[in-house]
């Protein structure tokens, strides 16, 4: 779907391996040596209780947090460190958990800024909105149009984001996402706080963008019911720590996870 | 009856019985207008970029103009000191954005805004040491802009030009036009304005804060310089010239902090309104009003539109 450089990963192949992450802040252990992989083609879920570590987990792998000890490979290349937009070129967006959106701007900017990274014509041609930067501006605004017509949010394309309700708010969100092509896409908790039907919505889209652009899916959720739904593999962390991996009915029967979520009687 | 009379009547009989000082006063109003304008339009950048109010936009001000006078005083001849004065604007650019933003990144807005205070003495301390604290005169002339007036007959009598600033006005507005389509029409401005917006929304799409803050600050410097050039040309190069910063404030309340198109119009209502308010109304009250009618002008503004002529509307829900 697009080239980003770096080696072809072929469907259920790994394009993001973590390996023995642990990040602390002060005293404070965030993530305590956690390893898995996130195989191209998929929808995997991290699931968790509260403060289980998982929006931390996602700010290592878009380069928000830099982890103190660990290794994380994405397409084959290990680093340690990197920064957001790094993570961006290379393929990686994300929504988050309190929609982070450009609330000045109409819900079609907020797509095009998805596209920045994309438009590399010098800016004194897009000054003179003439010439090899028109030609860009519409190839990039037509793709905007159809990650809008897919997301079905045509009629709110000129309204300013601040003024929508949640729900949509959360859909211009994925559609930024969807707008840079990526290879790997975070969501996090993109169900938090919405009703049945704007979640089947949701989930929906989610399913397709999975199906059309066959783009990996990471997504933090606490709804059981949608994760069973949407994902192929589950990992579950509990204060930081990995304790269980795998497909979600095998999950859902691990003594581990039903303590974590039910809690332990002492 | 007597003061009603001076103040309702009086005014504008003397505007009618002699339009030549009146198209002067508004004339001169004008350029005072645009150079508030100017100013004004650095701290707009930025606070659109940042979301800070940019305390240090002043002493930039006088910093850049420093630099260039005192370049050519060691003999280097204008247009290179020019040249060497643009690219120590992205010096600082570059070195407050190493220095200053990328530490303090993330940081509540009031952290920056004082941030920006110590910049201001660095700036006033490092100016002094490399170039001495004596007012300087702008090489004006050297950089090629006019001297002298043109007097132009109306209506009887005359309205005298100064050549500078019809120079100033001419060349302010063609920094605003391109400063203008710059952020609204390119990649670099819709992420410019994507990154006052939201941080790490921005970070999540690939803009790169780091590039975005050295381009404002350097831009915001560019506009600096400019306004250094204009004003010092009229007066002198001190750092007295740092208070002028004091008058972009009005402008910016009216104009509101994040429009460009804001900032022009503030300017030079604030420039108009502060003009013709002391030639025509501040003999009443015994003259020199000027140094506060701006803020009265700002404060009755506020009254009716919180966000200016021209800013975003604060979209809030509940």
């Amino acid at each position: 779907m697009r080239a980003t450089g770096g080696p072809d990963i072929a469907v259920g192949d790994v394009l993001l391996s973590v390996e023995n992450v642990s990040l602390a802040f002060g005293g404070v252990k965030a993530v305590s040596d956690v390893s898995f992989d996130i195989r191209k083609g998929e929808i995997r879920a991290i699931i968790g209780p509260n403060g289980a570590g998982k929006t931390s987990m996602l700010n290592v792998i878009n380069g928000f947090y830099h982890p103190q000890e660990g290794r994380i490979t994405f397409k084959g290349e290990t680093r340690s460190k990197m920064r957001p937009y790094e993570a961006a070129e290379g393929g990686i967006a994300r929504t988050f958990q309190n929609v982070a959106l450009f609330r000045g701007m109409t819900a079609l900017d907020n797509i095009m800024t998805g596209r920045s990274l994309k438009m590399r014509k010098n800016f004194v041609w897009q000054l003179l909105r003439h010439g090899p930067a028109m030609d860009e501006e519409v190839e990039h605004r037509r793709a905007a149009e159809e990650i809008i017509d897919f997301l079905k949010i045509q009629e709110i394309r000129r309204t300013p984001v601040g003024r929508l309700p949640y729900g949509l708010q959360k859909r211009v969100e994925l559609g930024r996402a969807l707008a840079m092509e990526p290879e790997l896409l975070l969501l996090d908790e993109p169900m938090a706080g919405m009703n049945l039907e704007e979640k089947e919505d949701m989930s929906r889209f989610i399913l397709d963008v999975n199906d059309h652009f066959g783009t990996t899916i990471a997504l933090i959720e606490h709804d059981m019911g949608v994760v069973m739904d949407l994902s192929d593999r589950v990992v579950v962390l509990d204060h930081g720590v990995k304790i269980a991996d795998g497909s979600p009915a095998e999950v859902m029967k691990d003594q581990a996870v039903i303590d974590a979520y039910l809690g332990v009687a002492h | 009856m007597d003061l009603l009379y001076k103040i309702f009547i009086d005014p504008f009989v003397q505007m009618g019985m002699a339009p030549d000082l009146l198209v002067q006063t508004l004339w001169d109003g004008l350029v005072a207008g645009v150079l508030y304008s100017l100013i004004a339009l650095g701290f707009v950048l930025i606070f659109k970029a940042s979301g800070v109010f940019n305390f240090a936009q002043g002493i930039m001000v006088v910093f850049a103009a420093l630099t260039l006078v005192g370049l050519h005083e060691h003999g280097i001849p204008a247009y290179l000191a020019l040249a060497i004065t643009i690219a120590v604007m992205f010096g600082l650019a570059v070195g407050v954005e190493r220095l200053m933003l990328r530490p303090l990144v993330n940081q509540p807005d009031i952290i920056l805004f004082m941030a920006t205070f110590g910049l201001t003495y660095f700036l006033i301390g490092f100016g002094e040491l490399v170039f001495g604290g004596d007012p300087k005169v702008m090489i004006a002339s050297q950089l090629g802009l006019p001297k002298g007036a043109i007097d132009v007959k109306f209506a009887g009598g005359f309205v005298s030009l100064q050549k500078i600033d019809i120079a100033a006005t001419i060349i302010a507005s063609l920094m605003v036009a391109s400063l203008a389509l710059f952020f609204q029409k390119t990649r670099i401005g819709r992420a410019l304005r994507a990154v006052a917006d939201s941080h790490k929304a921005a970070l999540s799409v690939g803009i790169s804060l780091e590039q975005i803050w050295v381009i404002v600050w350097f831009a915001a410097g560019l506009v600096a310089l400019a306004t250094g050039i204009m004003w010092g040309a009229r007066s002198e190069v001190s750092f007295a010239l740092e208070i002028i910063a004091l008058k972009a404030l009005p402008v910016l309340i009216l104009g509101g902090f994040t429009s460009v198109p804001g900032a022009i119009v503030g300017g030079v209502i604030i420039g108009i309104g502060e003009k013709i308010g002391e030639f025509y109304w501040g003999p009443l009250l015994g003259s020199g009003i000027e140094t506060w009618l701006a803020y009265v002008i700002a404060l009755v503004f506020l009254l009716f539109r919180p966000q200016g002529l021209f800013g975003e509307k604060i979209i809030e829900r509940i």
